[in-house]
């Protein structure tokens, strides 16, 4: 098999994002990021949900699955633990991950299954033509709403800590070579991993614009910005309380910062708890060999292999 | 006096948490190892402790499958017992009850429901007997009851000290001894008993043997306390043993599912479903015929929408999957059954359906869903719904079910009930044998090299309507899935022509499964084939009408059962011959609108002539159903029965 690049996953059908979405930037980061990883296209399945965000997949040539609004995160956890040599990526927008499948998003976090998700955030509901979206800053009024928002705003990365994922970072949506990295380094942790891409809505998000990002306003001082190289986010594997309190306690004060810039990067790479295939293959021994996707159901005859003999010795009353 | 009975229905009621449960376990694996087959019914409220449970188990000579509204031996150990039960027991029978609970007002009761109070006030009344136990426990004596009154209190006390039994243990003792007392009232053989706590207690070697000496302890007990000849009941050994698993008909589904391949299974704790993915984990690795090993994965999700759309991703990759839930959790799945349905993927979803709508009666039964399970979720698609009728279809419906769900690739529904949900029964080890393994049309597609780039069309529209499907990760085999219509690569279109073309395949799969099922897996035919007088049912109602055919053959009337295996498709080129000479047709069913009965107007132009039904949530008994048939058969009954009973 010849070497895979980057238009092994492209494909040639017709693109119907509006000229100048944020969804490009990510789309072309995944490209290259899975290409680079060396996967082949077979080996990658791609869960997207519903929405703009929710197409991504249509234009990665993997294995993709289109999912219901909200669900990305339980199909993508179904394939997973059936399949763990797939390399799963979900992708969601904001009202998908965090309004209607906010429950589904807590708890994978419990899990620690390997897969990656990424969650575009433009703060609004673009398909449905610019609603406010959970993570819309109280008191701001986007064109498409009659009145600024009444309600508050869902913080993903604390969310996402709070549920005990793994790896979190952030990304922005144009900075390609950035989000490439983050998508291969969220891929390569075992365990889950979740990364919130900052976007620009163009057509919806009228505040929060690719110029916004870009600090046109202020003499080009970008708005989006790496975190400090000082910022360590790992938390070692025999990390002890006090370590892992320190890092966390880190975590907080630059994920809650307020103000500028807003700050991308690895912001937590948690190595202390074990992903759950590991979990999973210790208490059911077959499951490394012989995961779901993988048993063997019958003979050669097409007959059930199952022996319920020890089953039915246990019920046996004469 | 006593002559050998093969028909024993036995009856034990008292708080839930006091081992009533534990209790019918003990005395129906006794009964079992006496060479008898068990049918255990149990009844319980939504709680953890404290109201009023029973389990009713039924000894006979031969295979029943239903409950009897009059018992032989009532079993009490707390007064509400007493109160609910005590018009229920058969002349001839014995009501055991704690010596404490024989005068108490019934409207001292604090759990019993008004209308039950004032239902068992009149009921006295008519009698001139005062609303009180006593009152009862007269009634009984008049009616030929044999009633015996017993101190659990003494009983407790002969426990710690004869035994060295601590409080405790001796309070959880009188499980056993509550048992022995009523074995010994039947005459019934103790190492029978004592074999029953062994079978029940496992190894734990410590609580058998002390079981074992309470079991002395009470038949002792009895001995010194009553004229046991007196008691007309006699309970003896049958010479031949065969062997015989005691089961319950969530463990034959999650045998069943075992059998068939389950590899993925996904859940949401829910009333009366989760026994079954309980089980599951329990025995989640078991042996393969290769002498390798097999395993489950039991996946407990946030919700049943994780839980149905989990079950579909695995089954994506290949993995059997499935689900099992109720009523309420049903309804939240309906969207991912659609998404499952456009999309072509297997998948098993096992129903145990309870009483509904809402939260409903959530440890009750009914047949209340099946229009749901045909009908649930949004647009046109094909499904499967298979219903159980008792335990042994229901761990072969269980493992047939994955073999539908492949060779059609779609949902399979498989309809229970709670009351087949918590049957136990006494059954001969099920037939593994013949199950046969389908895997459906399964892709292949070739390597060529190009990095396994190709897309493949996995939609591609086909005379049966089925298309090779490839597993997630397989080389070559990539497509899109999408809840959305789509081409036949998986691509989102809304292309009217393709939309025509995709539906209609999808729907053609529907067609080849109502040609290929086998006639006798859609529905059975009971009785004397060419009875004009017809009982038509599904699920659950089997067995008490296949009780009452026997019944009215003895009367000398001649009645046939149809009872419907596979709902949907529904099986109407089959059924119309049989409905022709159907006079009078009869319907049986757990609900209040005669679901099945609609279906079957609707499929075939024919409604039933009478529709029998009960919505109490409990299930039809023996006597109920004769009884509405002798109003049919008389004339007396309208085109629509209802079966009411205040004290079940």
């Amino acid at each position: 098999m010849a070497t895979v690049t980057v238009k092994d996953f492209q494909v040639g059908f017709p693109n119907d994002w509006c000229p100048g979405c944020g969804d490009f930037g990510i789309l072309n980061s995944l490209h290259q990021a899975l290409a680079g990883l060396g996967l082949k296209p077979h080996e990658v399945a791609v869960f997207g949900g519903i929405g703009c965000s929710g197409k991504t997949q249509y234009y990665v040539n993997a294995y993709d699955v289109h999912t219901l609004h909200g669900r990305v995160l339980p199909y993508a956890t179904g394939a997973k633990l059936a399949n763990p040599e797939l390399t799963v990526v979900a992708v969601g927008g904001d009202g998908d991950g965090m309004a209607i499948g906010a429950g589904h998003f807590v708890n994978a976090g419990r899990s620690n299954l390997d897969l990656t998700y990424i969650l575009h955030n433009n703060e609004v509901y673009g398909l449905t033509k610019g609603q406010a979206s959970p993570t819309l800053p109280m008191g701001s009024q986007t064109k498409s709403l009659p009145e600024p928002t009444i309600q508050g705003s869902v913080n993903p990365l604390m969310l996402a800590l709070a549920s005990g994922y793994t790896w979190i970072g952030r990304g922005y949506a144009f900075d390609v070579r950035g989000l490439v990295e983050l998508i291969q380094r969220a891929i390569r942790h075992k365990g889950l991993s979740f990364l919130e891409v900052l976007q620009p809505c163009p057509t919806y998000n009228n505040l929060h614009t690719k110029a916004w990002f870009a600090g046109k306003d202020q003499g080009g001082v970008p708005r989006v910005a790496p975190l400090d190289p000082s910022y360590d986010p790992v938390i070692e594997p025999d990390a002890g309380e006090g370590a892992v309190r320190a890092r966390l306690g880190a975590f907080v004060v630059e994920a809650t910062r307020g103000g500028e810039p807003i700050r991308t990067g690895v912001f937590l790479e948690n190595l202390s708890v074990p992903d759950l295939g590991e979990r999973l293959a210790q208490r059911l021994p077959a499951y490394r060999h012989a995961p779901p996707a993988h048993r063997v159901v019958a003979d050669a005859k097409g007959r059930s292999n199952a022996d319920l003999t020890p089953l039915f010795a246990e019920v046996a009353v004469s | 006096m006593s002559t050998d009975r093969t028909d024993i229905a036995w009856r034990i009621g008292g708080p839930q948490g006091k081992g009533v449960d534990t209790a019918a376990g003990i005395f129906g694996r006794a009964c079992a190892a006496g060479g008898f087959h068990v049918f255990g019914r149990r009844e319980y409220y939504s709680n953890i402790m404290g109201r009023h449970s029973y389990f009713d188990v039924r000894v006979t000579g031969r295979p029943v499958g239903v409950h009897r509204d009059r018992v032989d031996l009532l079993v009490t150990f707390d007064t509400e017992t007493l109160v609910r039960h005590a018009v229920s027991v058969a002349p001839g029978g014995v009501l055991l009850h704690d010596a404490s609970a024989a005068d108490v007002a019934i409207d001292a009761m604090g759990f019993l429901d008004d209308p039950l109070q004032e239902e068992l006030a009149a009921y006295l009344a008519e009698r001139d007997l005062p609303p009180t136990t006593a009152g009862l426990l007269e009634d009984a004596r008049r009616r030929g009851v044999t009633v015996l009154p017993v101190s659990y209190g003494d009983l407790t006390e002969a426990l710690t000290h004869e035994l060295g039994a601590s409080r405790a243990s001796a309070d959880r003792m009188l499980n056993t001894v509550a048992v022995a007392l009523s074995a010994a009232l039947i005459k019934y053989d103790p190492d029978r008993v004592k074999r029953g706590v062994a079978l029940t207690f496992g190894d734990r070697s410590k609580l058998v043997e002390m079981n074992r000496q309470a079991v002395d302890l009470a038949y002792a007990h009895a001995r010194r306390s009553w004229d046991l000849d007196a008691v007309p009941l006699r309970l003896g050994v049958r010479p031949e043993r065969p062997r015989r698993l005691f089961v319950t008909g969530t463990q034959a589904v999650a045998m069943g599912k075992i059998a068939g391949g389950l590899a993925f299974q996904t859940y949401y704790p829910i009333s009366p479903a989760t026994d079954e993915s309980v089980y599951l984990e329990a025995h989640a690795t078991f042996p393969t015929t290769d002498g390798g090993q097999g395993s489950v994965l039991v996946w407990q999700t946030e919700d049943e929408l994780a839980a149905v759309t989990a079950a579909t991703g695995a089954a994506l990759t290949g993995a059997r999957s499935a689900t099992a839930t109720s009523g309420p959790g049903f309804s939240l799945m309906t969207e991912g059954i659609g998404w499952a349905g456009i999309n072509e993927v297997p998948l098993v979803v096992t129903v145990y359906q309870r009483g509904g709508p809402a939260t409903g009666l959530p440890t009750r039964t009914e047949q209340g869903d099946l229009q749901f399970a045909v009908h649930g979720g949004h647009g046109d698609f094909p499904r499967i719904v298979l219903a159980s009728g008792d335990v042994t279809e229901a761990f072969q419906d269980a493992a047939q079910a994955f073999s539908y769900a492949e060779r059609y690739q779609t949902v399979v529904i498989h309809l229970m009930d709670k009351a087949l949900a918590s049957t136990t029964l006494t059954t001969e080890p099920f037939d593994t044998s013949r199950l046969a393994i389908d895997r459906g049309l399964v892709a292949n597609p070739a390597s060529d090299g190009s990095n396994g780039t190709v897309s493949f069309p996995r939609f591609r529209p086909s005379e049966t309507g089925l298309s090779p499907r490839p597993y997630l990760g397989q080389p070559g085999g990539m497509h899109w899935l999408t809840g959305a219509e789509h081409t036949e690569l998986g691509r989102v279109t809304e292309d009217p022509i393709t939309r025509e073309q995709q539906v209609e395949k999808r729907l053609r799969k529907l067609q080849l499964a109502a040609r290929e099922i086998p006639a006798e897996e859609k529905l059975r035919l009971y009785g004397d084939a060419s009875a004009p007088l017809t009982l038509v049912s599904w699920g659950s109602n089997k067995a008490a009408i296949l009780e009452v055919l026997e019944r009215l053959a003895e009367e000398g009337v001649t009645a046939r059962h149809i009872q419907l295996r596979l709902l949907w498709p529904f099986p109407s080129a089959e059924l119309e011959p049989l409905l022709a000479t159907a006079r009078p047709l009869v319907a049986v069913e757990t609900n209040a609108t005669g679901q099945m009965a609609r279906l079957l107007r609707e499929q075939t132009g024919r409604a039933p002539d009478h529709l029998v039904l009960k919505y109490s949530g409990r299930p039809i008994s023996v006597e109920q159903l004769l009884d509405a048939l002798h109003q049919i058969l008389s004339g007396a009954a309208g085109p629509r029965l209802v079966i009411r009973n205040p004290y079940e």
